[in-house]
């Protein structure tokens, strides 16, 4: 799992198999598996919730730059993206 | 039972709903964790009584929902539950033997929302795979395992290891990745219901176990990242128990085919709790109030040396079931535990399989493989006390 699997121009999308939903009673996003489920914190939520394949790295930091001015979010997402990765939560969309 | 260590607000919700849709199965498996006199148990809930119950407790909070058996195929409304839990949010697990499937049929299910097919098999040769199975099962296995990567599943293969099969891990393993299964559960027997009735001649022996570990731990560092290999010891050859199901009543919801709900699928043989039904019950009261499930929640009920025991919050004392099959009390400490008086009782056990396996010992009985003939020899005739049917030895 080569570490700059992801780069700004990369369409990053949830793993076959995988499911992230909102779990009311848990009051919090959570990634589903074949038995079992992760609960997300709050920043790694803004992130994953908006991986659907379609979205361009780049473009997921610009929007939650807009959503949280201020801040240096570049590296956090990159390093989310990393554990994602790892995890085998999200994939890079094939064929790009 | 004492409910007295029962604090309400410290109850969590129910994640887990195992939906055991029926016990009727074609496979005879002797390892069966379905209870010894599961022919007694007829009456099936309906589509409707599922529905009802998937959405009770999805309101709970239950996110992850296994559809399981008997065979779970053997229900032809299996496609329209797989519908309903899927609307309601739930993740859908399949536990299946794969009789009963067909390429059609996985079609269907995916397009019913079906996320996920746990496929099981008994062994990695035809051979043994349909003596253990008491069917010819392992073509159409191969078959359905493979219709299921077709379709895009996320794919896990379980294999149940015994005695009888653990020789041939590597064979397992190698299957395994031939068929590109995503996760390998190289479950060990866990010996309640058919498999205690069976179990000393199921039990690997300690010589077994140590030549088939570093095999998978060979695979799980040449698998890494492609698939995922789960491989567990039995209990038996541990010295502290497992934290069974989480701790009683904590995560794991299970209903059987008749509607009543446990806190794990064993959970019926133990004597002095009657186990509420979703029949008569909502799943919230069975889950928050019903004596049965506080039964065991915390830890006033522990007796010694587990209720002053530093370690009682990592394992809450282990299995219940476990305690009551081999101590005669469900409150007692799980005697895998090296704390607990009743130690003996497993290496007892232990050292009795090494004999049988080793052939300086008779087998006690044939082994008994599980099908319905045999279950109604341990359905007690009317006018017998019905606990004798629990645990016949």
């Amino acid at each position: 799992m080569p570490a700059p699997a992801y780069q700004g121009g990369t369409v990053p999308q949830i793993a076959p198999g995988k499911r992230l939903q909102w779990e009311p009673a848990q009051d919090c996003w959570v990634i589903l598996y074949p038995e079992g489920m992760v609960k997300l914190n709050g920043s790694a939520a803004e992130v994953m919730r908006r991986i659907d394949g379609v979205r361009t790295v780049d473009a997921i930091v610009a929007e939650l730059v807009q959503t949280f001015p201020g801040a240096d979010l570049e590296p956090d997402v990159y390093k989310l993206l990393e554990v994602a990765h790892v995890n085998q939560w999200i994939r890079p969309k094939p064929g790009q | 039972m004492s409910t007295s260590g029962y604090v309400p607000n410290l109850v969590n919700k129910p994640l887990w709903l195992l939906a055991e849709l029926t016990y009727a199965c074609p496979l005879q498996c002797p390892y069966c964790s379905n209870p010894l006199d599961f022919a007694k148990y007829k009456d099936e809930l309906s589509t409707e009584q599922w529905f009802k119950v998937l959405r009770e407790a999805r309101a709970m909070g239950a996110a992850q929902l296994g559809f399981s058996g008997g065979e779970p195929l053997v229900r032809r409304d299996l496609e329209q539950l797989i519908g309903e839990a899927r609307r309601l949010g739930f993740y859908t697990n399949l536990i299946t033997s794969g009789l009963g499937m067909d390429e059609a049929r996985v079609a269907a299910f995916k397009e019913a929302g079906l996320d996920h097919i746990q496929v099981s098999f008994q062994a990695s040769s035809a051979d043994l795979n349909d003596y253990i199975a008491g069917t010819d099962a392992f073509q159409h296995k191969l078959e359905m395992a493979r219709a299921v990567k077709r379709h895009g599943y996320e794919m896990v293969l379980c294999f149940v290891t015994h005695r009888h099969n653990i020789d041939h891990i590597r064979d397992i393993l190698d299957l395994a990745v031939a068929l590109e299964a995503d996760y390998v559960e190289l479950a060990t027997t866990q010996y309640y219901g058919w498999a205690y009735h069976n179990r000393e001649q199921l039990l690997p022996t300690r010589e077994q176990l140590a030549r088939a570990e570093p095999i998978a731990h060979e695979y799980q560092e040449r698998m890494k990242g492609r698939m995922k290999i789960y491989y567990v010891v039995p209990d038996y050859y541990e010295n502290r128990p497992k934290a069974c199901m989480n701790g009683w009543g904590a995560v794991f919801l299970t209903i059987a085919p008749d509607g009543t709900a446990l806190p794990c699928h064993s959970a019926r043989m133990l004597p002095g709790l009657s186990f509420p039904n979703v029949k008569d019950h909502g799943v919230e009261w069975i889950w928050n109030e019903s004596p049965a499930f506080n039964a065991f929640r915390g830890f006033e009920w522990m007796k010694e040396p587990c209720r002053s025991c530093p370690e009682k919050a990592n394992d809450f004392g282990g299995c219940r079931c476990q305690a009551y099959m081999l101590t005669g009390d469900a409150r007692n400490a799980d005697p895998v535990c090296d704390k607990s008086q009743h130690r003996p009782l497993i290496d007892e056990v232990i050292a009795r399989s090494w004999r049988i396996a080793a052939k300086q010992e008779p087998e006690p009985r044939p082994i008994l493989f599980r099908n319905p003939k045999a279950s109604r020899n341990f359905i007690p005739a009317p006018d017998t006390p019905a606990k004798e049917s629990v645990i016949p030895v």
